[in-house]
């Protein structure tokens, strides 16, 4: 393989309490830490791996959002990528739209392989790998929790609710990674320093004539039924009588 | 004409549950018909029973050699052959729904909702985000058919009272050679199904080894139970993958949960709660599971367990 594009997105840390606004117009976001999607870091980590191994020679890393976004491109460049491109929009993208844009940075690039986290944290849509891979009228092997490079293709294998299913694809192949597909590294200050100097490619989305407005209303946004606290018994003869009482007569 | 397809799960020989739950939400659609369709090889069975659940008219059976694997690439351009005739192309939020209807959505041109765990109106929904940390209301664009995921923990499974026909389909989609199935690896034993079991007994990180886990085997099958597990336990290699509860694992609905040594991170606290009561028992009085559980215990699992073994199953 020689270029392998990874696709990144800027979400609200996965340590961060969500909490919807007052006037349930969306959850708060401001002053709240962010970072590179956990998927998205692993699927880039894989990427790295990947070239370091001599499996490919190029990882370039791409995100579709505001300028902010620079900060997880710089990271993913502290990582190891050797390139980063923001695509610069002022609003939020669906997945549809994310992939279409996507699809023409895969017709401008020609990478053999598209890396995505299998899900963004924050929409918790996942879709976008695989509405990229339709629209490229490519492979996709979501899930993924191992990568194998053949001539040509890859072994991957996939994490699925019945187990792990094995699967093989031609290249090029858009692939969607799940949390045990590898420990993505820490990012040394040195990385940091140097990453700093590497330059980010900035395009503005409208450049690519395709329609980003969002297709669907979001109209409300509620905190969940909350699950109150129980009840706490002090030993295991509590515990059954407690359960009984509920009902259950195990 | 307002008509829903669903998109069947199977293994080959018998539907998965999560089949009849998404029949369920279709259901709440007020449309006029619900048609399922069964993409395999040999599926003879299968159609069948998608004939019997209640409240299906039609089931389409797409029986071909080439279906044998449910792979999204071979898939999901037959969906899209089928759906022009549709408002609404529905399959399960399972690995297998989250892996084709998205192909699905992307070939016919759409977005798609994901996990609809409420059906407010003909065309708005609600669905969770953020780990479900917040519910959010969706509206779908007038015109266009609407894909969606179902979230199968909100949705109670049809009845199998039923008797809608059964059609053999075709479609003239080229079918793609480029995705080969190589092997499935599945080591769930004769436990009940996590996704529909009354009762799940969950093991964490406390649980401590793989050899350990069999005092949960042993509790659950002596109450007929499923087994699920936090992320920590399968990262650490005590149990398979299938058996992870949570935000990247299965979301489920059991009457009863019984947690054991885990500490409740958010993203596993997602995976239960539309379980009917949480029990949860921990040797650290302030691990966050202690907040959401319906009766909670401090103490060793390692002590708790063999004395709750003796108290249940007689
Ligand atoms: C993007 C993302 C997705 C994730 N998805 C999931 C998911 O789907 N599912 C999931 O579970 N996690 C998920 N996680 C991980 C999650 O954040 C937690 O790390 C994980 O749930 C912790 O598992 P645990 O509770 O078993 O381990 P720990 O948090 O280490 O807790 C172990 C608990 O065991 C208790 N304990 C230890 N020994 C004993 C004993 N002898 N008796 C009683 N109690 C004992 C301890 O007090 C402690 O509370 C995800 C994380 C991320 C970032």
């Amino acid at each position: 393989m020689e270029k392998i594009m990874v696709c990144l997105k800027r979400v609200v840390d996965y340590n961060v309490r969500i909490r919807v606004k007052p006037d349930q117009s969306g959850v708060v976001t401001e002053g709240v830490k962010m970072s590179i999607n956990p998927f998205d870091e692993i699927a880039l980590e894989e990427a790295l791996r990947l070239r370091e191994q001599g499996k490919a020679t190029e990882v370039l890393v791409v995100t579709i959002g505001s300028a902010d976004c620079q900060q997880q491109l710089r990271t993913g460049l502290a990582m190891g990528a050797d390139r980063a491109v923001l695509i610069e929009s002022d609003h939020d993208v669906e997945p549809l739209a994310a992939a279409r844009i996507l699809l023409k940075m895969i017709e401008k690039e020609n990478p053999d392989l598209a890396l995505l986290g299998k899900q963004a944290i924050d929409d918790d849509c996942n879709q976008t790998a695989q509405m990229l891979a339709a629209l490229w009228d490519r492979p996709q092997a979501t899930f993924a929790s191992k990568l194998e490079v053949n001539d040509g293709s890859l072994r991957v294998t996939r994490e699925v609710d019945a187990g792990l299913e094995v699967i093989d694809v031609d290249l090029p192949a858009v692939v969607s990674s799940d949390l045990r597909l590898n420990e993505p590294r820490y990012v040394k200050l040195p990385d940091i320093m140097k990453a700093k100097k590497k330059s980010i490619e900035t395009i503005a989305i409208d450049s690519f004539g395709v329609d980003t407005t969002p297709a669907f209303a979001v109209t409300e946004y509620a905190a969940p039924p909350v699950r109150g606290k129980g009840i706490m018994v002090d030993d295991v003869a509590g515990l059954v009588d407690a359960l009984k009482e509920k009902g259950f007569s195990l | 004409m307002k008509s829903v397809l669903i998109v069947a799960e199977h293994d080959g020989s018998a539907l998965n549950p999560s089949t009849a739950k998404t029949v369920r939400c279709a259901q709440a659609l007020a449309a006029d018909s619900i048609d399922v369709a069964v993409f395999g090889s040999g599926i003879d069975a299968v159609a069948a029973q998608a004939a019997r659940l209640n409240g299906v008219n039609r089931v389409l059976s797409v029986d071909r050699a080439e279906n044998a694997h449910p792979l999204a690439a071979v898939i999901a351009p037959q969906v899209a052959a089928l759906a022009p005739d549709y408002r609404y192309v529905f399959g399960p939020s399972t690995t297998f729904g989250k892996d084709v209807m998205p192909r699905v959505a992307a070939l016919l041109g759409v977005g798609q909702i994901s996990d609809i765990m409420e059906v407010l109106s003909a065309d708005t929904f609600q669905r969770p985000i953020y780990a479900g940390n917040a519910i959010v209301t969706v509206r779908a664009p007038a015109d266009g058919p609407i894909v969606a995921t179902v979230r199968v923990a909100s949705f109670r499974a049809v009845a199998e009272d039923g008797s809608a026909s059964v059609e053999t389909a075709t479609t003239d989609a080229t079918l793609p050679t480029h995705t080969r199935f190589v092997e499935l690896q599945s080591d769930t034993g004769d436990r009940p199904d996590l996704q529909v079991a009354n009762v799940v007994v969950s093991g964490g990180r406390g649980v401590g080894s793989k050899e350990k886990f069999d005092l949960l085997y042993a509790l659950a099958d002596r109450i007929g139970a499923g087994v699920g597990a936090s992320r920590a336990a399968v990262d650490a290699g005590y149990v398979p993958n299938d058996m992870q509860v949570g935000q990247t694992g299965k979301i489920i609905s059991p009457n009863l949960y019984l947690a054991f040594g885990i500490s409740g991170a958010i993203q596993h606290l997602t995976g239960i709660k539309d379980a009917g009561t949480i029990v949860a028992v921990n040797k650290d009085p302030d691990a966050p599971i202690f907040e959401i559980a319906d009766i909670g215990l401090v103490g060793d699992l390692f002590a708790v367990i063999p004395e709750l073994e003796k108290q249940f199953g007689g």
